[in-house]
């Protein structure tokens, strides 16, 4: 299994851990993922990626693809717990300047009940 | 060291590209984000081969084969699909496509901005990509 995704509901917030490789085949459930209606419902998604491993153009281009709809629904969408190499995938591309991108959890709560 | 691989284009490929790549790397003691980079620009290329130029046929193949010559590695990607034209390529502009919701299209400009020198070339029936990355 190259990717699990796990949501975790808490209030109004969903805590997505990513486990794995985000790669031309495995973001086609990320996709499904974040396209399921019911996602909506709730005002925060805080993206939790410390297992986060890999990912490429396809992992990223589902996230920019969700990234307005999600602004457009006042749903905020805060990755955490980042690895260096990943991070450095966003900002080959800018889009660390584009997405909100913190340390750790309790910084993702803190942004996300602002 | 076995230097090239040769795979069937399928999508679940890609990790057994990008696991040969990482394996043939591990020797020359690269930080982890340069090691990180140089495995996503060889798997953004094999990727468009795969799903672009050989529309994820099993019965088409890819072939890669890593050279290195002093301090620049060499990645040689062919396949026998449609070939890339870089001629209309353009760079993405991420903003709009964020506005568009839009999915794709971002693959090559990371390679681009990797790797030192990327080369497409075509003879008819056999198309090749050429990566290099100045590692020292």
């Amino acid at each position: 299994m190259p990717m699990k995704i796990t949501n975790e509901i808490k209030d109004n917030t969903i805590i997505m851990t990513l486990d794995g490789e985000l790669d031309a085949s495995s973001s086609v459930m990320l996709d499904e993922e974040l396209s399921d209606p019911e996602i909506m419902e709730y005002s925060k998604i805080l993206v939790d990626c410390k297992n986060l491993h890999y990912i490429s153009s396809a992992g990223l281009g589902v996230f920019i693809s969700h990234l307005q709809r999600f602004e457009d629904a006042q749903i905020k969408l805060i990755f955490y717990n980042m690895q260096d190499k990943v991070r450095n995938v966003f900002e080959i591309l800018g889009l660390d300047l584009l997405m909100t991108i913190v340390s750790d959890y309790e910084e993702a709560r803190s942004i996300a009940n602002e | 060291m076995n230097n090239s691989i040769r795979v069937n284009c399928t999508k679940k490929n890609l990790k057994t590209i990008r696991d040969f790549v990482t394996e043939y790397l591990h020797a020359l003691s690269l930080t982890d984000i340069l090691m990180n980079q140089i495995v996503l620009a060889v798997d953004e290329i094999c990727a468009n081969l795969i799903i672009h130029a050989n529309h994820e046929d099993p019965k088409k193949h890819i072939t890669l084969t890593i050279s290195q010559v002093k301090d620049i590695l060499q990645f040689k990607i062919s396949d026998e699909g449609l070939a890339f034209e870089h001629a209309n390529y353009k760079e993405p502009d991420i903003e709009e496509n964020i506005r568009l919701g839009k999915k794709g299209g971002v693959g090559i400009a990371l390679v681009n901005r990797i790797m030192d020198k990327v080369e497409f070339q075509s003879d008819g029936s056999q198309n090749t990509c050429i990566l290099h990355k100045k590692i020292k």
